[in-house]
């Protein structure tokens, strides 16, 4: 029988605490839209999406209310654009990326993403087109999300790619530079990307996948740092404890929510993404997490070792929760969307090597990074290609969303807006890597990849 | 039988269960079980209702208690009994 602690319980990680459910991502295969007619193409993808997912949004509401839990987005991956689509000039691709959005704004959803390549061993024609278009479509476009799968365990890393995407992002930038470079926001780099991660800028509806899927990330940052307020001066047993505890129940939320949208929907369920992912928001914040483990702010001493044990103690209270656990899992590290996160980088606690020291414990990697705008596109390449090498040689996921911010310097903030948050400008190492960017062709696999 | 679970939460005065009550009934909503507690003046109710009979859509009872709860100064939430069991039951 529900007693009234329990409700009270729940209740107050929803009022006060910021437990919510922080997506619901509705993944569609377009590999059917393929056309080698532009027109025809457009016109096949627009009515695929807003045929399946005409309900998402009207749905996702209706659990909402039902049962007094925040559903914060609705969201869209589809396939990979460059396997659907092959032509020869950027404007096809510009094209099809106006069609997105305009799909996207017709069903009411804030994202869609999948205007994506994936090249982690080499580019088709295809993937080069799209690459290229990358700056000019996100610039044109609001809720277009793009991501490049640069590089895996299995392959190595195709750093001709790499290159490539360092001047890509500092062209769309620049592009973007009257909004403090807000495009490079809706564009990841990966290594080893997961086909079923349901959270933006890096979704995409990978080709293993059905043909269509609802994937959930759950959050809750709020309400493991709450938890653990409980046991301020306990010993690391406890402490884990309590994580796992929370993680569970914040996991079978999820869990909830998914079965009901896949019910209602009637599109099967995929993955539960088990992720702590921050907001602006106070009390919404992983950096607080990390702090009130021990550590006075993010990127103090310890904070990778804090960073680990949340990360794994989320996993394994999670686990329990849900079996069909994906994506990426693990808590996330964004810069500018974790007031923490902001707060440590302005005390000088948190500098970009750390973060990557971070990464190498925690899903993700480099996340709403913003760095001067006058920051070289092969240093940016460098600073991917250090992030993706952890990927690879770990067998985990990683992946930067760094954004120079053009005609903004160290010192100056860059203001994104809503759920975006605002990020102070972090230094970059000013030594030069060009000879190793300039070099070209592709990074080999590891020797840990050659299992069979 | 299709279990939802209302809450009520605020300062403590007369007549807020006859009000929460007198709605219930005009909703054709039963109740199954109230439990009641005050910590320190603060009214602390938990109801579990069987919506079963009920016309009208959930939406609409979610805004008319919350409307309700306004009237009378105190808190009042509606919901599926669903989210409860998951989150504190293996």
């Amino acid at each position: 029988m529900i007693n009234l602690f329990e409700v009270n319980e729940t209740n107050k990680m929803i009022d006060q605490e910021n437990l919510d459910v922080r997506t619901i991502t509705l993944g569609i295969n377009l590999l059917d839209c393929a056309d080698s007619d532009l027109e025809k193409l457009n016109e096949k993808i627009y009515h695929k999406i807003t045929t399946t997912a005409k309900d998402l949004v009207k749905v996702g509401k209706e659990i909402e209310t039902q049962y007094g839990i925040p559903i914060v987005n609705k969201r869209i991956s589809i396939t990979p654009i460059s396997l659907v689509a092959h032509f020869d000039n950027e404007e096809a691709y510009i094209s099809i990326a106006k069609t997105l959005d305009k799909a996207a704004k017709e069903v009411g959803v804030n994202f869609i993403g999948g205007f994506s390549a994936l090249v982690s061993k080499g580019m088709t024609k295809s993937d080069r087109m799209l690459i290229n278009s990358i700056p000019k479509a996100l610039s044109t476009t609001e809720r277009v999300c793009s991501s490049v799968n640069v590089g895996s365990t299995k392959t190595g890393i195709n750093m001709d790619a790499v290159k490539l995407i360092g001047s890509i992002v500092k062209e769309t930038a620049t592009l973007t530079k009257d909004d403090d470079s807000i495009g490079c926001a809706k564009f990841v780099v990966f290594c080893n990307a997961p086909d079923d991660n349901p959270f933006m800028a890096g979704a995409f509806h990978g080709v293993t996948e059905y043909d269509a899927v609802i994937n959930v990330g759950v959050s809750g940052p709020g309400v493991v740092k709450k938890a653990l307020e409980t046991v301020r001066h306990a010993d690391f047993g406890v402490l884990c404890e309590t994580i796992k505890k929370t993680a569970f129940k914040i996991t079978r939320v999820g869990m909830l929510v998914a079965r009901e949208a896949s019910h209602r929907l009637d599109i099967p369920f995929g993955i539960i993404d088990l992720s702590l992912a921050p907001t602006p928001a106070i009390g919404d914040s992983i950096a607080d997490i990390l702090e009130e483990i021990g550590v006075e702010y993010a990127g103090a001493p310890g904070t990778t070792a804090a960073l680990a044990l949340l990360n794994d103690q989320v996993k394994k209270g999670g686990a329990m929760a849900s079996s069909y656990v994906g994506g990426l899992s693990g808590a996330f590290i964004p810069v500018s969307e974790d007031q923490g996160m902001i707060n440590a980088t302005l005390a000088g606690a948190l500098n970009i090597e750390k973060l990557e020291a971070m990464s190498c414990v925690c899903s993700v990697g480099l996340d709403m990074v913003a760095i001067p705008g006058n920051t070289k596109e092969t240093t940016i390449a460098g600073i991917i290609a250090d992030e993706m090498a952890i990927g690879m040689i770990n067998q985990k996921t990683t992946a930067v969303r760094i954004i120079p911010v053009i005609g903004k310097d160290v010192g100056d903030q860059a203001e994104f807006g809503g759920l975006l948050g605002y990020a102070p400008i972090m230094p970059v190492n000013q030594f030069s890597c060009d000879r190793f960017i300039n070099r070209g062709g592709r990074i080999p696999a590891p020797i840990h990849s050659y299992k069979n | 039988m299709k279990k939802s679970i209302i809450t009520v939460v605020g300062k403590d005065k007369v007549g807020i269960i006859a009000k929460v009550c007198t709605y219930l009934a005009e909703s054709h909503i039963n109740i199954l079980d109230i439990s009641q507690t005050l910590v320190q003046d603060f009214f602390n109710m938990m109801m579990i209702v069987d919506i079963k009979d009920m016309e009208k859509p959930f939406e609409t009872t979610v805004e008319e208690l919350n409307e309700l709860g306004k009237e009378i100064g105190v808190n009042i939430r509606i919901q599926h009994e669903e989210i409860f069991n998951q989150m504190h039951r293996i």
